[in-house]
């Protein structure tokens, strides 16, 4: 007779109510799974969008850039910059851009925007920037013409064909102007991209703004999202402090903290919804010993030592846990899984928040192993401070008191 | 040869308002082989008495020598290993561990001492025969009736092959044909196996078949006969 045999078989004793306390477990094992499953959904469909459709992963900048966005901090990506990246493990593909504002106008509106020089086919491979494009063509190599984005093209009154004046800085005070004709319109899912600007070639913004060979940005494509602090502390260890290496949380600060905010109003949910769960178990648990408090008295009675009582009443609290969890998952998992690749859609109403992060209206799901583990750590520690209580209760335990009742 | 020696045993309750001289001063010695019966009303202290021999609660006073040892000074872990190996328990009623079967009641304590599978299975098997319910082996006790598991009991106390058993109203919960059923098997265990008997009643029936009646009254002993 192992303790944990005894344990299971006093488990069922009353079925009833450990399949209540279980089933207790198992609704809020439940509930938080799906719960924490559609906000990590939810922040990786966010994060990844915004790493897709537009910081990248990784950026590498001239030291000052980031504070000034001036063309004036444009750099040359030298051969040891090459080298490091092309050195460095994850790093699937590095993409140059040149990014800073300009002025556009059809002659009789005008209007300031991103004006941003990319390689188109390079770009696209990390970007998937043609995807948008909803009328008009994606810009080629060495294309002379401009992808504008919906709603600046609107507030222009200028369509496909239509040729536009730019005018901006260029580098130290240089004078930039030029004539694109526009070849494309660009309709992100993002009302915030569509305020933001204009494509054009690397090498039409590198005439332009008279940057000769020069990015503002190295836009980096690594393979694994979560490495990328140790992929920016590889290449930063090649390339010294010569350039600024920031990864795609420093360049969105407000998109992290959002989504910390998020997740700690979910833990606060989650740990009421715990914490009722973790009194119905002691209930459970007190009754138990209560009732059991002549049987024990009689095992002690017969030459159980304490410790081995105690083993097994810990157990079987910890089991009424564990069959809580398992059943919570294998009720949430399936649901989950199903989700995970067909997110539930939602009314555009609802789902306006959702479009300022770039995100379709809907409900994502994932089922990375932290929604999972979290799950069953929290089970684990609420049983374990509960299993305290039988331990607590048999050091207390007089045998001959316990004969009585 | 004398195997328990109970000299000026006191047990005071302190705990409520009235103090209680449960065990007032009791001076007893049993030797190896006997048949002794604790006779008294409710409430003369014959549990609380049961309870000090068995090393179940601590004495106000006196002190209990089982086998050279004084039972009052071993530590509670070591009161524990001591009651396991020298002591078999029958208490008055539900005694057996509900989730196991009458084998694995019996087992229970062999498994706590450590012994072998082969020797626990002879074993139980042994002492079934000898209580009558090798055929019930794998029941549960809520499938016997009081006097089986009473039996039960008694088989699971001599598993351990203890010095005594002590054994407080052991038919208080059982009719009259089930309590003459019961002493006859305690009764042969002891003739033909020597098996030390200390138990508890107030019923008459059961004093008549004891060879030694021990009577106390308000925690005193008051007669202590031998009969043939
Ligand atoms: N835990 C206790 N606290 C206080 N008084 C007790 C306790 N246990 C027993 N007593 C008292 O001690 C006396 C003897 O009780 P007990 O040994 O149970 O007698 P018996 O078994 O002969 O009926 C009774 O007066 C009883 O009320
Ligand atoms: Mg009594």
């Amino acid at each position: 007779m192992k303790n944990l045999t005894i344990a299971w078989r006093n488990l069922w004793r009353n079925k009833r109510r450990t399949l209540i306390t279980a089933a207790a477990v198992a609704l809020a094992v439940f509930f938080s799974t799906l719960m924490s499953s559609m906000q990590e959904g939810t922040y990786s469909k966010m994060i990844d969008n915004i790493v897709k459709f537009y910081s990248g992963y990784l950026q590498i900048h001239h030291n000052d850039y980031w504070e000034t966005r001036s063309i004036d901090d444009s750099y040359v990506p030298g051969q040891d910059l090459k080298d490091a990246l092309n050195s460095t493990d994850e790093i699937e593909l590095y993409v140059p851009r040149i990014e800073s504002f300009t002025l556009l106008s059809t002659g009789n509106v005008t209007k300031g925007a991103a004006l941003i020089g990319i390689d188109p086919e390079e770009e696209n491979k990390i970007t998937n920037l043609s995807q948008w494009v909803s009328t008009g063509e994606y810009l080629s190599k060495g294309d002379k013409g401009i992808l504008v984005a919906v709603n600046i093209a609107k507030q222009l009154k200028a369509e496909i064909g239509d040729t536009l004046v730019l005018i901006s800085q260029g580098y130290h005070g240089a004078s930039a102007a030029g004539l694109f004709p526009i070849k494309g319109i660009l309709k992100f899912p993002s009302p915030d991209l569509n305020n933001f600007g204009a494509y054009i070639d690397l090498d039409a913004a590198r005439d332009f703004f008279s940057v000769p060979d020069m990015v503002t940005s190295m836009v980096l494509l690594v393979s694994d999202y979560d490495h990328v602090q140790k992929i920016k502390h590889a290449i930063q260890e090649k390339v010294g402090d010569k350039y600024s290496i920031m990864t795609w949380d420093e360049m969105q600060p407000e998109i992290v903290q959002m989504i910390e905010g998020d997740r700690a109003g979910g833990v606060v949910m989650k740990a009421i919804l715990y914490i009722v769960i973790g009194f119905g178990i002691l209930g459970t648990i007190i009754m138990m010993m209560s009732e059991r408090k002549r049987e024990n008295g009689i095992m002690i009675a017969i030459g159980m030592q304490k410790y081995r009582l105690q083993t097994m009443l810990f157990y079987e609290t910890l089991l009424i846990g564990l069959v809580g969890v398992i059943a919570g998952f294998v009720l949430s998992i399936p649901i989950i899984s199903i989700f995970v690749n067909n997110p539930i859609p939602l009314p555009a109403e609802i789902g306006e928040a959702y479009e300022m992060f770039g995100l379709e209206p809907a409900m994502y799901f994932s089922l990375v192993p932290k929604v999972v583990l979290n799950q069953l750590i929290t089970v684990f520690v609420i049983t374990l401070c509960i299993a305290v209580y039988p331990v607590i209760q048999i050091i207390n335990l007089k045998v001959s008191n316990a004969l009585r009742a | 040869m004398k195997i328990i020696d109970i000299k000026n045993l006191e047990k005071i309750y302190n705990d409520s308002e009235v103090k209680v001289h449960a065990v007032n001063g009791v001076n007893l010695s049993f030797e190896k082989g006997e048949f002794a019966a604790i006779v008294g009303p409710s409430g003369s202290g014959k549990t609380t008495l049961l309870n000090l021999l068995g090393g179940l609660d601590k004495p106000s006073g006196g002190e209990i020598i089982i086998d050279n040892t004084s039972v009052g000074t071993l530590k509670s872990s070591r009161l524990i290993d001591f009651r396991l190996h020298n002591i078999g328990f029958v208490f008055q009623a539900y005694n057996l561990i509900p989730v196991l079967t009458v084998k694995e009641n019996v087992e229970f304590i062999m498994l706590l001492q450590g012994k072998s599978k082969k020797e626990r299975d002879a074993r139980t098997k042994e002492l079934l025969e000898a209580v009558g319910l090798i055929d019930r082996i794998d029941s549960r006790p809520a499938k016997l009736s009081g006097g089986q598991q009473q039996r039960v009991a008694v088989a699971r106390a001599l598993a351990s092959k203890p010095k005594f058993i002590l054994a407080d109203e052991p038919t208080a919960n059982l009719d009259s044909k089930t309590t003459e059923n019961l002493l006859e098997i305690m009764e042969k265990l002891n003739r033909e196996e020597q098996v030390t008997f200390i138990f508890s009643t107030h019923d008459a029936r059961v004093v008549k078949k004891a060879k030694r009646v021990i009577t106390i009254e308000d925690g005193k002993i008051i007669s202590d006969e031998r009969r043939n």
